[in-house]
């Protein structure tokens, strides 16, 4: 079983990442459960989702504890959080960012995901979105391919900017 | 079709496929989504419901009520404070034989303000004359409220059914969905003494002592009667949608010397934790009881028996414990865990079973 | 000319959303209020703002109770003080769903009963503790999570339902004008009896607008009229200045209506609803202050 932790702040787009993971994984033909571990709140405080993916039925429900990747989609709750929190010895780290990152000596990605959005004007109520473009960062890593990843943003989204935010993430980052 | 979906989706989703007449309900956390997800069925078109946006629960239930009684379809959905702001309405809808269908997003109760899993809130509602299952995935979450529809609306049962999904664990997590077509699944809804004009009758009129005693007799028979019509629906859905359930969902009980006994989404993890103490080498088993109401005949004779409770009865014990001690004269090792959405993990259940003191209660986490 | 306290009452860690308008509002009201204040909280958004357990951002008791309960809560702190003989001011802070729906009994029970409190009822004008779902005061035309297609039925008049109960204080505020909330608050305290205060809280994720804007979409409410502050003293109503002069010269309301996402795509038939609703009621206020009804 890979186990997927996502940290955010409300409003990003961290659970609906989540899901969209589960769902591009189902596409794929595996088992896949995402949830969503919901404090009680508000609009920009840290939240965390968990993503599970298998090649059998997931009977696990509580938190994921020791996960094989960690994906940081707003830098700033690392002050507040530990995310690294139980990562495995040989687990991987991927963080929005601007610039390379080593995260704990990790294996680390770094993807400049906001700006993604920015250039495709994925804005809403003054923020950009994440999930979409995140999606594609993932498609690169190998943890889902990138034809599921295109079908299942485009089921549940209609506007075609996310497909194209998740295919630039997937040629911008580098493995 | 596959789909993957959470746990409220789904339940909307087995709506949708159902059609209700009338659908009334109040947003509550963690069951909102449900209420939303109709409201834009309703809204889009997909589904004709007459959706009332009722200002209380206690409205929620008293509206379906007065739907069901013209002989129209109904549904609601709630938890933990609306299920207890509706409870006079509850009795009403079973006491009235309306087949009224209503999901339970269960939820602790407050004070403090608690928006996690707990089983306390329908457990209290165990008394009213309600049927009641208790699911565990996303799929079960939906097979269940379509077959509840056909159970509540069978002429042998005519009592209203609650379908329990723990708060977030399972109603907010996405897994695989195979939704359905239902075709003739569901006969249509033929409810006798529906109010009809041209033949008035009064309802509900006050009742002396020996009609009301005769009225719950009644009600009692149904509920027995039901375990009948659940069997034989669950067989025909089985037949139809290759999906079977029972009373109790049974993991490596057979050969088991100790079995966990548990509701909702523990009962899936508890299954975890038997292989990993099947790997150890012990002989353990998970029953994870799925109806409540009618309460069914279990057979725990000749192992241990480990019962998680997510509920508690002040001052008597875990409602599941007891009711395994009067009903099938086992004493367990009753475990107390997981209110107000503690995280009972695998780990956590496999060290209660290694751990376990036949007779004893033990509260996880703040006892001993 | 009024001080405003520099005490505060409530810290500035609570977990509101950013340009949370019910937070400032609960801010100027407890200055107001002071410290001898016992507050009664239903379910809203107050009761997720104020901190998780062990802590919280209050600095005068709390007590949060059930949805439907406050005004009744409230009833029975506000006897028992009377009985123990403590001047302890009980305020309700609820939103508009814990007013205008589920609590509407209670409520109307505590008035009629003439109980001696202070009702703040803070409206954004849905359901914000649940995702934005739609309230009994929810515009006409406003789309809500409930509400997909814009919400069919027109607000209640909350003002109205408790002048019927003939209040000696009953007024109404908005968050873009503290002050004014400020000086009602005190004046309210001041008197015995139920007193009721409705104070319009702009929301920036329920009504759709960046953050920043809340004091802005406030103004605009009343300078369009389509939030009119006034108080009713024993019956007796007074239109305060920013409302006076909103009805010489108001700005059209689709300015309003135009930088709020929940009222995107509304029919004309709903504008025309909103705009006839907010003429009515300016002039039946007018009418009454001019004690012509
Ligand atoms: C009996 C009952 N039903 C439903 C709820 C769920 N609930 C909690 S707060 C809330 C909405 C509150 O809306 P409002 O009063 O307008 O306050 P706001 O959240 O907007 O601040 C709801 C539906 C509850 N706690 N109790
Ligand atoms: S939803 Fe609205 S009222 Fe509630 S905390 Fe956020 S901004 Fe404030
Ligand atoms: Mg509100």
């Amino acid at each position: 079983m890979y186990e997927i932790r996502i940290h955010s702040r409300g409003g990003q787009g961290g659970v609906t990442a989540a899901r969209l993971l589960a769902l591009a994984a189902f596409r794929d033909g595996k088992y896949a459960t995402a949830c969503p571990f919901y404090g009680a709140e508000r609009r920009g405080a840290p939240v965390v989702s968990f993503v599970r993916i298998d090649d059998h039925p997931i009977r696990v429900y509580s938190q994921i504890r020791s996960p094989d990747l960690v994906v940081v989609l707003d830098s700033s709750v690392m002050e507040t959080v530990d995310v690294l929190q139980g990562l495995k010895e040989e687990g991987t780290v991927l963080i929005n960012a601007t610039h390379g990152m080593d995260v704990g000596g990790y294996r680390t990605y770094s993807i400049d995901l906001t700006g993604i959005a920015l250039r495709e004007n994925l804005v809403v109520a003054g923020s950009p979105i994440l999930n979409t473009p995140v999606l594609g960062a993932l498609a690169k890593m190998d943890i889902v391919s990138v034809e599921s990843v295109t079908s299942a943003i485009s089921e549940m989204f209609s506007d075609e900017r996310n497909v194209k935010a998740a295919q630039a993430a997937f040629q911008e980052l580098v493995i | 079709m596959l789909t993957i979906a959470t746990g409220n989706k789904a339940v909307a989703a087995a709506i949708k496929e159902i059609r209700p007449d009338v659908v009334a309900a109040y947003p509550i956390t963690p069951q909102t989504e449900i209420v939303e997800q109709i409201a834009e069925y309703v809204t889009s078109g997909e589904l004709d419901s007459r959706y009332i946006p009722v200002e209380s629960e206690h409205s929620a239930m008293a509206a379906c009520i007065g739907a069901s009684v013209t002989g129209a379809r109904s549904f609601t959905a709630t938890s933990s404070h609306g299920l207890f702001y509706m409870h006079e309405m509850v009795n009403w809808a079973a006491g009235g034989r309306l087949p009224i269908v209503m999901a339970n997003v269960n939820r602790a109760l407050g004070p403090g303000w608690n928006v996690w899993a707990e089983h306390t809130d329908s457990l209290q509602e165990r008394d009213t004359g309600w049927l009641q299952v208790y699911v565990s995935t996303v799929q079960e979450a939906y097979d269940a409220t379509l077959m509840a529809f056909r159970i509540a609306e069978h002429h042998d049962v005519l009592l209203p059914v609650m379908i329990n999904l723990d708060g977030f664990t399972l109603s907010h997590i996405m897994q695989s969905l195979e939704t359905v077509e239902l075709g003739d699944f569901v006969p249509p809804i033929n409810l006798p003494y529906a109010i009809d004009t041209a033949s008035p009758r009064g309802y509900g009129t006050l009742t002396g002592p020996n009609d009301y005693f005769r009225f719950r007799w009644d009600m009692e028979r149904s509920m027995r009667d039901s375990v009948a019509v659940i069997r034989e629906t669950e067989d025909e859905f089985a037949r139809r949608f290759g999906r079977s359930y029972g009373f109790t969902e049974d993991y490596h009980c057979d050969d088991a010397d100790v079995v966990v006994v548990s509701m909702g989404t523990i009962g899936k993890e508890a299954e975890v934790a038997v292989d990993q103490l099947r790997r150890e080498g012990m002989k353990a088993g998970s029953m994870r009881l799925r109806w409540l109401r009618p309460f069914p005949d279990l057979d725990l004779s000749g192992r241990d028996v480990v019962v998680i409770d997510r509920d508690y009865s002040f001052g008597f014990g875990g409602v599941l414990a007891q009711s395994l001690k009067a009903k099938c004269g086992v004493d367990p090792f009753s475990v107390i865990a997981g209110l107000g959405g503690q995280e009972v993990t695998y780990d956590d259940i496999a060290s209660f079973v290694r751990d376990r003191r036949i007779g004893e209660e033990h509260w996880f986490g703040v006892s001993d | 000319m009024t001080e405003i306290p520099k005490e505060e009452y409530i810290l500035k860690c609570t977990s509101a959303c950013a340009g949370c308008s019910s937070s400032l509002i609960l801010r100027y009201v407890l200055k107001a209020a002071g410290e001898d204040t016992v507050l009664v909280i239903p379910a809203c958004c107050t009761s997720v703002i104020q901190g998780i357990y062990p802590n919280t951002a209050m600095n005068v008791p709390i007590y949060n109770v059930a949805f439907a309960a406050a005004a009744a809560c409230a009833s029975g702190m506000s006897e028992a003080f009377a009985k123990a003989k403590k001047k302890t001011n009980v305020i309700v802070y609820a939103g508009d769903g814990g007013t205008v729906d589920i609590g509407i009994q209670a409520l109307s029970g505590a008035f009629e009963r003439n109980t001696n409190f202070l009702y703040i009822c803070y409206d954004n004008e849905a359901y914000g503790n649940t995702g934005m779902q739609r309230s009994g005061s929810t515009p006409t035309g406003a789309r809500t999570t409930t509400t997909p297609g814009g919400k069919m039925h027109a607000k209640k008049d909350l003002a109205g339902i408790v002048a019927a109960h003939n209040p000696p204080y009953l007024a109404t505020a908005c968050s873009a004008y503290p002050m004014d909330l400020f000086k009602k608050v005190k004046k309210a305290l001041s008197i015995e009896g139920p007193k009721f205060i409705h104070v319009l809280a702009p929301c920036p994720p329920g009504w759709r607008y960046p953050s920043e804007q809340t004091i802005e979409v406030g103004k605009l409410a009343v300078k369009s009229g389509m939030w009119i502050l006034y108080e009713r003293e024993y019956g007796k109503v007074t239109i305060n200045g920013p409302s006076k002069a909103a009805m010489i010269k108001p700005i059209p309301i689709e300015d309003y209506l135009s930088v709020q996402g929940r009222f995107k795509g509304i029919t004309r038939e709903a504008v025309d609803m909103l705009k006839s609703q907010a003429e009515k009621t300016a002039k039946h206020l007018k009418l009454e202050e001019e004690g012509i009804c």
